[in-house]
């Protein structure tokens, strides 16, 4: 399987990543690559087995459902690029 | 004294023969002496000598136990509160963390002393530490080459002695191949043995955070401060820690060590051959067995830990949108373009590569043919594990397939990158501890590493059969030219 500028071009958008067009073709050639190294995954049959998502398969643990951390929001938000009156500034999303 | 274990060190702190801030001086000097290894981001020598002054205060009361005053470098991935984290990134070059990893946590508990944080590739991806946005860090044993990856700085520093041990962590080699590439003993535990919490996350089903230090016993001494169950992490497993020193020493008489097949076919260099068939040799004189066994999934190790790893890691890294801690892009237009220069401008190559391909096998479309087929053969090669595991007590190989190699020598085929890592992969797929030890040298004098495997939670045998080999040679004592 080999990608084209176009379908690397969806890949970046889905990932947020603006690329340039130099840079879609450049990554075109290299995860081409890399996805030919994938491929060496269809050698082996693998019907009927289950996928494995992780080496701890006993689940994960449940806790009470209380409070547990103090409230940190000014340490937290000292290292934020942009906040103001305690929220975290972005450009203007509705009109 | 820069020469000295932590064992060592440990003692002579205890015996007053030397104070923990003299230690941190001394170390802090060789790291500025040496500092074109670039093994180090942040040194902050305040911070440091004051953690070392308290700690002697603690020797003092004799309180504090083996790791008090020891002055131990950590991996620029664990969130150590008031310390530059920044993963090896562009994208957390101003990111000062605002809590302690539980790792780090336990150092301070221990009375350990921070020395630094060490290089790394950008966000654990790569072998050869050439991703860092700092710089590419040179090895020890040849300035040319590669300390390995991903926690290159810390095999180095370690290994020019510009601090007695280091932590690390290893998704798919990252502690054990820079640790076989710097002559050092490296050690990945089993997944769940050592919280993740405040470990920047790469890929959550694979990392584990370890040590890296010049011997299996100093390993253990920072193994016994490391593991532990933490209910902050939901995929630490709440199992008892022992205390691993009391593990070391006893003889391996009748130890059964698998050799797998597959670890010795084609493209493991000759020269490496020799050096893990002479360690074999040695580990017969001690009393221990060989049996042959087989891994015949580990072939396809690399391919599914290539959809795996990197699905997990664009997953993670969705984090990063320059809206609540790290860097921000200047000129944007919207939220979403916003978003996109970001980081675009934010990571690397390596690292774009990365969530692109993880992007790619998770969207529409494509899932069942890359995503879960990995995990399919996720499946098959834990199982070979198991399988091999009936008939041995440990499995041993190279832990990679070639001695350090030159800094930009691969760096333009990501492929060849990723092969290095065909020894130590499989392990992590499978959740398994495993170490790589010094054995020995190639004609140019650069080290070999010996990877040792162990069953889940085996940690403290594999520590043992390290030692055992340890005591019986002195690879693991030899020391690069030109740190003296």
């Amino acid at each position: 399987m080999s990608l084209d500028r176009e379908q690397v071009r969806k890949i970046a958008h889905l990932a947020r990543l603006h690329l340039t067009e130099q840079e879609a073709v450049t990554y075109a050639e290299t995860l081409s690559r890399i996805l030919g190294l994938i491929e060496q995954m269809n050698a082996v049959d693998t019907t009927g087995v289950a996928p494995m998502a992780h080496p701890n398969e006993a689940g994960l643990r449940l806790r009470e459902d209380v409070v547990t951390e103090p409230n940190q929001r000014e340490k937290f938000q000292k290292i934020a690029p942009a906040v103001e009156a305690g929220l975290y500034l972005v450009p203007k999303v509705i009109e | 004294m820069f020469e000295k274990t932590v064992a060592e060190l440990s003692a002579a702190l205890r015996r007053k023969d030397v104070s923990s801030v003299e230690l941190t001086r001394l170390f802090l000097e060789r790291i500025s002496r040496y500092k074109d290894l670039n093994a180090f981001i942040t040194v902050d020598p305040e911070r440091s000598l004051a953690q070392a002054g308290a700690a002697d205060a603690l020797i003092a009361q004799g309180t504090g136990g083996a790791l008090a005053g020891i002055p131990v470098a950590q991996k620029d991935i664990f969130c150590a509160d008031g310390w530059l984290t920044t993963c090896g990134s562009k994208m957390l070059s101003n990111f000062v963390a605002p809590y302690d990893a539980t790792a780090i946590a336990k150092f301070n508990q221990a009375g350990a002393v921070c020395l630094g944080r060490t290089n790394m590739d950008e966000f654990a991806m790569g072998s050869s530490n050439e991703t860092s946005y700092y710089g590419p860090v040179k090895n020890p044993w040849d300035t040319a080459a590669v300390p390995g990856g991903s926690s290159g700085g810390s095999a180095a520093a370690v290994a020019a002695r510009l601090c007695p041990a280091a932590t690390g962590t290893d998704t798919g080699g990252s502690i054990r191949q820079p640790a076989a590439l710097c002559g050092l003993t490296g050690l990945k535990p089993s997944y769940g043995r050592v919280s993740r919490y405040g470990m920047i996350a790469f890929a959550s089903s694979l990392d584990q955070g370890g040590p890296l230090a010049r011997s299996a016993e100093d390993c253990a001494l920072l193994l016994n401060v490391m593991a532990g169950f933490d209910p902050r992490d939901s995929t630490s497993v709440d199992e008892p820690v022992p205390d691993y020193t009391q593990a070391l020493g006893h003889d391996i008489k009748g130890l059964r060590i698998g050799l797998p097949r597959e670890y010795f076919g084609a493209g493991l260099n000759p020269a490496v051959v020799k050096v893990i068939e002479a360690a074999i040799a040695e580990f017969r004189k001690l009393g221990a067995e060989v049996v042959d066994v087989n891994l015949p999934n580990s072939q396809l190790a690399i391919p599914c830990y290539y959809v795996l790893a990197p699905a997990e890691a664009s997953s993670n890294l969705s984090r990063y949108d320059g809206a609540r801690y790290g860097f921000r892009a200047k000129d944007y237009t919207d939220l979403l373009d916003m978003y996109c220069k970001t980081r675009a401008e934010g990571f690397g190559i390596e690292v774009k590569r990365r969530i692109m391909i993880g992007a790619y096998a998770l969207s529409a479309g494509y899932y069942d043919a890359y995503y879960l087929k990995a995990q399919q053969l996720r499946r098959l090669i834990a199982e070979d594990f198991l399988q091999a595991f009936e008939s041995c007590d440990v499995i041993m190989g190279p832990a990679t397939p070639t001695t350090a190699f030159k800094i930009g020598e691969k760096t333009d085929d990501p492929v060849a990158m990723y092969l290095n890592d065909i020894y130590t992969v499989p392990i992590n797929l499978a959740g398994l501890p495993g170490m790589s030890i010094p054995a020995g040298f190639d004609p140019q004098g650069l080290p070999v590493g010996l990877q040792i495997v162990g069953r889940y939670f085996d940690e403290a045998r594999l520590l043992n059969v390290a030692h055992c080999f340890q005591q019986a040679t002195d690879w693991h004592q030899r020391m690069p030219k030109g740190f003296e």
